[in-house]
């Protein structure tokens, strides 16, 4: 090949990479490009759904595989002042709020939930960003508590609303599950990590596991659960703060 | 050129192989892009269950600063410190401010630190992808590509040697040799298509919790989901490396035509 050829060929392909590059940043900036492209994230929840069944467990480890510190990720220490005060109590003041469509409006404190069935699982926290830690978590299952405030027929989803203000608007964190996904045996409100009360860094005074999706469904800080027929009036409209930064609600992988 | 000399062309690759060859090549180019975008979101790579384990990472990329406050790009690979500024751990970012990431804004897509945008790309296509390897899987076996085209022959196995050394020499068969695969060229893509980018999919597949319940662990069987995380990143580095051999031999062995075969499916032998 000649020279000029070769060079020729360089510029055309330096220039048709960048271009490349460029056109992607323009469909991810125009309207209906993260529409599109989220076709497969849709493809993702309907493949593992038929591949795994409903109740599947997620893999469960021993204690030497624990995490030597689980880390804290995303709020550390809400800034707010009347979670400061439940914080400084240990939470003898919190109770937990369960409303929305349900019979039996409820209302649970720390103590409470303590003397409810407990379940103590090894598992793996997988964050969106890539990495994972494990860590062995004691709480109540979802379901005990459901079971409680009596779901109505049209509830589909579980919202948990917290205490971490995550913007200057004063937002605070919000995410929600399916009832299928909610009364799975391993979704459970943790109490305990690693044996001892659940660290503020890491949720204090509970955070629900949900073992099969990403750390970002695995809501800290929560205050109040709601039951709802549809996420359209819930946040942004997504269903949690994440998804309405554009991340998708089913985060099985 | 002497006047007993011949050239013809052949449809050396039907319709079918070629448009799934380009398909590929835009899928692949996405995910390799898109992935260094979702890798950006925590430079690390580790072996194991999990990322905190005691033990240090295999590869990291980060920011430090020089004596005399300047920022310097780290990557880490087993222990073992290389600056690389400008690279990995520290670069240029859109408007030309040179901060802390992994891969540069050049080989990420998203151009900025944008991993929910990454995502949505990178599963985009890999559904792209996984469709169109096992359409190319199902012609090439009903079509006897497979058998026809890329499965070694006994005379191949003979050649294994020789051929070696043809290519070290960058000497290409020529005339009627040149209408089949080399043995080497042969056993390349067979690993590629059945051992590489199998396990491509399997290691992206390993790092999904809600897959983890398919098999109560799985996952273990290559050493755990951080494991997983790494080979995924290796098998995609062996790709590129292949990306790049393929490339300097459809240079060498005559780049047009070989990218004629590509598009028209036409290729030019010349008989000695």
């Amino acid at each position: 090949m000649s020279k000029s050829r070769r060079h020729f060929l360089i510029r055309v392909l330096a220039g048709l990479s960048a271009g490349v590059l460029a056109g992607c940043d323009a469909i991810t900036n125009s309207s209906w490009g993260p529409k599109v492209l989220g076709a497969g994230e849709r493809a993702n929840r309907g493949a593992q759904r038929a591949l795994t069944g409903k109740s599947a467990l997620a893999q469960e480890f021993s204690e030497a595989d624990l995490s030597p510190d689980f880390r804290s990720n995303g709020t550390a220490n809400p800034s707010d002042e009347a979670y400061q005060r439940l914080a400084k109590d240990q939470f003898k003041d919190w109770s937990l709020k369960v409303g929305g469509l349900v019979h039996t409006p409820t209302q649970l404190s720390l103590a409470q939930l303590r003397t409810m069935k407990a379940r103590t699982q090894i598992t793996r926290h997988d964050c969106v960003e890539g990495w994972s830690a494990i860590g062995k978590w004691t709480g109540v299952p979802l379901s005990e508590v459901l079971a409680l405030a009596q779901p109505q027929p049209t509830a589909r989803y579980v919202v948990f609303y917290c205490a971490d203000p995550m913007d200057d608007d004063g937002t605070r964190y919000y995410e929600s599950i399916d009832l299928d996904e909610a009364h799975h045996p391993q979704t459970i409100l943790a109490y305990e990590l690693n044996g001892q009360a659940l660290p503020v860094k890491n949720g204090a005074p509970i955070r629900v596991r949900v073992e099969r999706q990403l750390g970002y469904k695995m809501a800290k800080y929560i205050m109040r659960i709601e039951l709802v027929a549809d996420l359209k009036p819930v946040g942004g409209g997504n269903g949690g703060y994440w998804e309405d930064q554009g991340y998708e609600w089913y985060a099985g992988i | 050129m002497t006047p007993t000399e011949r050239r013809y062309r052949y449809l050396r690759h039907t319709w079918p192989v070629r448009l799934m060859h380009w398909i590929n090549l835009i899928a692949l180019t996405i995910l390799l892009l898109s992935g260094l975008q979702i890798f950006n979101a925590h430079p690390s790579l580790y072996w194991g269950k999990s990322s905190y384990s005691g033990r240090p990472p295999v590869l990291q990329m980060y920011e430090t600063q020089s004596a005399n406050g300047d920022a310097v790009g780290i990557t880490e690979l087993f222990g073992k410190r290389f600056h690389t500024t400008g690279l990995f751990g520290v670069s240029k970012d859109a408007d030309g401010t040179l901060t802390e990431r992994g891969f540069p804004s050049w080989l990420t897509i998203p151009g900025n630190q944008f991993l929910a945008m990454g995502r949505r790309w990178h599963f985009f296509f890999a559904w792209l992808f996984v469709v169109n390897g096992l359409l190319y899987l199902a012609y090439s076996i009903a079509s006897r590509h497979l058998s026809r085209d890329l499965a070694p022959t006994r005379q191949d196995w003979r050649s294994v040697g020789r051929s070696i050394l043809d290519h070290l020499r960058l000497k290409h068969p020529r005339g009627e040799a040149s209408k089949h695969y080399n043995v080497l060229q042969k056993v390349t893509y067979l690993t590629v298509i059945f051992g590489l980018l199998p396990l491509l999919i399997l290691m992206g597949l390993a790092m999904s919790p809600r897959m983890d319940s398919l098999l109560p662990g799985w996952i273990d069987l290559v050493g755990g989901r951080q494991s997983a995380r790494t080979l995924h990143f290796l098998a995609a580095t062996l790709l590129v490396l292949f990306v790049f051999i393929h490339v300097f031999e459809v240079i060498v062995t005559g780049l047009w035509n070989n990218l004629r075969s590509m598009i028209t499916g036409r290729y030019e032998v010349e008989d000695p």
